[in-house]
């Protein structure tokens, strides 16, 4: 990969409405903070999606190694009785 | 021209100076310094688009003669185009763009918000649109002067150079005439001349957190409100008209 030479790189979260959760939208460069969140604004809700957006420095964010996938994730696996399947949805429940 | 009402015409002025706004904007299409710019300019040149067409269309309405946003906006002879000339300079360069944008868009700030109090409802509900657009251009626009002023020796000689070469097309934005002035005292429009005050004041505190100096001026230039243009227009209109005189009432 080349040298990323546009400016720093920042983490997009937008929401679409209020009270739901902020959602991974994709990255944008800004040299800061708040071109961070012109430059997500105008790049990831220019067609109305959203109503709030978080900008974080991609760097501050803390990631799980791909190689380290199995010791992170395999042992879920195998235990459906964390899975809340046992149980009868409410009639009407739309989720629990 | 000359049958034109003074509503007709400020309406013209008004939808010019957004529609080669647009033009210029739209240029930047896939030449920004950077992707997010990229977006960023051609969705301010969609803002203008949007604006110059509801105010054209209120003009073809005003003036009742069958013609239409897309008519107007594309088959009018040069010297009827009432834009002012600061808007269809040619970017020189990124500072260029952005030394503009901030001039016109505290401008557009004071002018909309002005308008939007307009008996006329039309006009009323124009204004509204534009100031939400407006005031985001102008956060983006002075950002971008204070940073390039205030930031390197190269950025902050463009950037003066910029502002150098625009300031004397800033004059004719607060020029008016005696039809105007008969609009404004009936309370439809702004004064005009009242808003200079307000608005060097916002450049004033914009170009001094970019550590610019104002340039001193003695002469304005002045002359796109009454369709003497610089040769830049006829450059714009060539392209721009290009598709609607060759193939007159093409749509997609």
């Amino acid at each position: 990969m080349t040298q990323d030479t546009q400016l720093r790189s920042w983490e997009v979260f937008t929401q679409t409405r209020s009270g739901a959760n902020y959602i991974h939208a994709g990255s944008v460069h800004a040299s800061d903070r708040n071109m961070a969140l012109q430059n997500a604004r105008d790049t990831y809700t220019r067609r109305g999606e959203g109503t709030s957006i978080w900008v974080v420095p991609t760097d501050a964010i803390t990631a799980s190694d791909p190689n380290e996938k199995e010791m992170f994730f395999d042992p879920a696996n195998d235990k459906i009785y964390r899975l809340p399947t046992f149980y009868t949805m409410p009639e009407g429940a739309k989720a629990i | 021209m000359n049958n034109q009402t003074p509503l007709l015409t400020y309406c013209l002025r008004l939808g010019d100076n957004a529609l080669i706004q647009s033009y210029r904007l739209s240029e930047w299409c896939s030449n920004g310094p950077i992707l997010e710019e990229d977006l960023a300019l051609t969705n301010f040149a969609l803002d203008m688009t949007g604006r110059a067409d509801l105010l054209l269309a209120y003009a073809a309405t005003l003036e009742g003669k069958g013609q239409t946003s897309d008519s107007l906006a594309y088959r009018r002879p040069e010297k009827e185009y009432l834009n002012c000339l600061i808007h269809e300079l040619p970017d020189e360069d990124f500072a260029f763009t952005m030394v503009r944008l901030m001039l016109t868009s505290a401008y557009d700030m004071l002018l909309y918000s002005a308008l939007e109090k307009s008996p006329n409802e039309n006009l009323a509900a124009i204004a509204a649109k534009a100031i939400k657009e407006t005031r985001y251009h102008l956060a983006h626009a002075a950002g971008w002067v204070e940073r390039l002023g205030d930031g390197t020796a190269e950025s902050n000689s463009r950037t003066m150079q910029a502002l150098t070469m625009l300031w004397p097309f800033t004059g004719e934005m607060f020029e008016t005439d005696s039809a105007e002035q008969q609009l404004a005292a009936d309370g439809i429009i702004p004064n005009i001349t009242a808003l200079k005050e307000p608005w060097m004041e916002k450049a004033a505190q914009v170009l001094k957190s970019a550590t610019l100096e104002i340039p001193a001026l003695k002469t304005w230039q002045t002359g796109g409100r009454t369709g003497r243009h610089t040769e830049n227009l006829g450059h714009i209109l060539c392209e721009m008209q290009y598709l609607q005189r060759a193939y007159p009432d093409a749509t997609w």
